[in-house]
């Protein structure tokens, strides 16, 4: 409140609680509305966080640091969850192999490279990736895409057959359902979102600077790596971590397509696991610790996704410092 | 710009209709099914006589998928009995039937197993009635072409195959099971649930009971050994097998009898081979010992003609009732699905309950009270 009645350089200083009090009523309330809408989503947040963890408490209390075992079989009452963490962590990584480099270059061909004109229509393609309902992604997936590619990877496999490290990430065994099929789809999910925030990253660079570097001389890639670049850096790699923290939490297109088989293997044809996935397949029948430790897995992957968007806006909010020579 | 705006706002609108006319279709051609089956109306007169009065409200149940398809046929027509009730069926799972039950959001739950130990407390120590609703066989299904005659399996076979002890379907003790038949050399590839289920859950209990070479334990979700594939559902098992020459996945009967699968016959307790259908299971639940809670379990009963996999499922709902129109309501609807419902259920792919288990449960009706 203060910051507003500073601003306002009509006040005399002194005077400036007076007028405060003095404030009309409905710009009070309009302030203590605004106020409350924020706080909602803080408490909300909150909430969710204390009862998830409440509810996973038997989960912690029983495994201890056991949940960090590879050893998940319910029949038992064994409830180690590193396979679905390793299997959160190797499907991310193959997406953002695969997404960012094409997601840069749809950036820059839509900033640098083709006109306006040109480049809206592309922009509107791209959006609508964005629209199409995860679970439709995963009804495709494992309907059309991964019979497909599953014969592609078993002629894979056996050409890599004998080869030292590619014999252990692409050989056999092999299935249509897979860690490498969950990347692809998770790929195509989070293309929009990476494609859209760092183009707008991009269109922020002074045009001026794009003409100081050609007034040097520089070719247009030159020019992309010495002005461009530069510039965007941080914007795109927060674009980046926020593309990470979707494909970490996608479940249903995942839950379809990544075999369902809780294995740590270098193999990423084969089936694996991860821990949205477990949580939306084997929610249905879980009861008692079992129950507990899905909402355990829950609350390991809020703490994660929010983890990744911390670093994110640190490094978002890093380089727009060093951009004002802070 | 403001055409810009107004175009995006056109192709997304395009982009939504074309998805909700894609999800119709994929709906409407899973549950035509269910719809198909009708006869509706001659129940409605068998029901309206033990009902009497017009009742009006909702009932909301939640729980067991093996219940779906009878659920939703029984919501449908007992419009016709009680037409100012509304009923909703939710299937979530078991598990989550029985939560929904014990924190109060729903009036019933349907639930392929009896309340485990872990979740009694929940409860709050209110008594909670079990009505036998529905059984049904668990097939063997395979994915075999050639062979002379259906294949055969006894327990001990079965639990190699799923423990990945065998791994090839000319295997001496296959081969044994099977006198007289030519088998191939072929791989097995076997075929399990992604997701937990009351299927996985009763398989496995089968397992458990029925030899003690079954090391993996009983529950909703097994550690299967690494070769096995998974599907989504019955359905998603279903089209495994039917994809992958030489598999074999455990699939609910209406649903392997849907995709058209082949299934093995299962040696029972008696020593017989049999083939799973809706008699057999019928003749499994008649030998089964049921407690004064109507509570038992069909897998390896006893009897000539008992299908030793067969699994049932009951509907869940607190003795005493907040407020007797609840009560009344629930009497309704319940007692439609132990009387007419029983009579469309080897329809839908289920076996109708053997008379005295129908019977008692019945005469258990009157339990729920305000």
């Amino acid at each position: 409140m203060s910051v507003v009645t500073q601003a306002d350089p009509t006040t005399p200083a002194g005077s400036a609680r007076a007028l405060a009090e003095r404030r009309p009523l409905g710009d009070r309330s309009f302030q203590i509305l605004a106020l409350a809408c924020g706080l909602l989503v803080l408490v909300i947040l909150v909430l969710i966080a204390v009862s998830t963890s409440q509810q996973a408490s038997s989960w912690f209390t029983t495994e201890g640091w056991k949940i960090f075992t590879n050893n998940w079989n319910p029949a038992n009452n064994q409830f180690g969850a590193l396979a679905f963490i390793y299997g959160t962590a190797i499907t991310a990584v193959i997406a953002l192999i695969m997404a960012v480099p094409v997601s840069i270059g749809i950036a820059l061909l839509l900033t640098e490279v083709v006109s306006y004109r040109w480049s809206r229509p592309i922009v509107y393609v791209i959006d609508l990736l964005a629209v199409v309902p995860s679970v439709v992604w995963g009804l495709w997936g494992i309907i059309v895409f991964a019979p497909w590619i599953g014969s592609i990877y078993a002629s894979i496999a056996s050409g890599v057959k004998g080869i030292p490290v590619l014999d252990d990430l692409f050989g056999a065994p092999t299935s249509g359902a897979s860690f490498f099929t969950a990347g692809i789809i998770l790929a195509f999910m989070i293309t929009p979102i990476v494609t859209s925030l760092s183009r707008e990253v991009i269109a922020t660079v002074p045009q001026i600077d794009r003409e100081g570097a050609y007034a040097l001389g520089a070719t247009r890639w030159e020019m992309i790596r010495g002005a461009v670049w530069p510039h965007s850096q941080g914007g795109v790699v927060g674009a980046v971590l926020l593309g990470l923290g979707r494909a970490m939490g996608e479940t249903i297109a995942v839950a379809l397509v990544i075999g369902s088989s809780p294995a740590i293997t270098s193999h990423l044809f084969a089936p694996g696991y991860n821990m949205a996935a477990v949580i939306a397949n084997q929610f249905g029948e879980a009861s008692g610790v079992f129950r507990a430790a899905l909402m355990g897995i829950g609350v390991l992957l809020f703490v994660f996704t929010i983890i990744i968007n911390v670093i994110a806006h640190a490094v978002v909010d890093r380089s727009a410092r060093k951009k004002r020579g802070g | 710009m403001p055409l810009g705006r107004r175009q995006r706002v056109a192709t997304v609108g395009i982009a939504a209709v074309a998805t909700a006319l894609g999800l119709a279709a994929c709906s409407s051609s899973s549950s035509s099914s269910t719809a198909a089956s009708s006869g509706s109306s001659s129940a409605a007169s068998s029901a309206s006589s033990s009902s009497g009065a017009k009742l009006s409200g909702t009932l909301n149940g939640s729980g067991s998928t093996f219940q779906t398809t009878f659920q939703e046929q029984a919501i449908s027509s007992f419009k016709s009995v009680q037409p100012s009730m509304t009923v909703n069926y939710g299937s979530g799972g078991s598990g989550k039937g029985r939560t929904d039950l014990s924190s109060g959001v729903v009036n019933f739950a349907g639930s392929d197993s009896t309340i485990p130990a872990a979740e009694e407390a929940n409860f709050k120590g209110k008594t909670v009635l079990y009505f036998p609703v529905v059984i049904g066989p668990i097939t063997l299904s395979y994915n075999l072409s050639g062979l002379s005659k259906p294949l055969q399996l006894s327990a001990p076979v079965i639990a190699d195959i799923f423990q990945g002890k065998i791994t090839t379907w000319n295997n001496s003790a296959i081969a044994a099971d099977n006198p007289g038949v030519t088998l191939p050399s072929s791989p097995i590839t076997i075929v399990v649930r992604s997701d937990s289920s009351g299927t996985t859950q009763n398989f496995s209990l089968f397992l458990m009971t029925a030899t003690p070479t079954w090391t993996l334990g009983s529950s909703s979700t097994i550690k299967w050994p690494a070769t096995a594939r998974a599907g989504n559902g019955n359905g998603g098992v279903a089209s495994a097998v039917k994809s992958t020459p030489g598999a074999i996945g455990y699939v609910d009967y209406a649903d392997a009898k849907a995709s058209g699968l082949t299934f093995a016959s299962v040696k029972n307790k008696d020593g017989n081979y049999v083939a799973p259908s809706p008699a057999t299971a019928t003749a499994a639940a008649d030998g089964v010992t049921i407690m004064p809670n109507l509570t038992f379990h069909a897998v390896w009963a006893t009897g000539a003609d008992a299908y030793p996999i067969t699994y049932q499922s009951w509907v869940l709902t607190y003795a005493t009732q907040p407020n007797a129109n609840d009560a009344a309501m629930l009497q309704a609807y319940i007692g439609y699905l132990l009387g007419p419902m029983q009579q469309m259920s080897g329809s839908l792919g289920y076996a109708p309950l053997p008379a005295n288990l129908d019977s008692m449960a019945k005469a258990q009706l009157s339990k729920i009270t305000s």
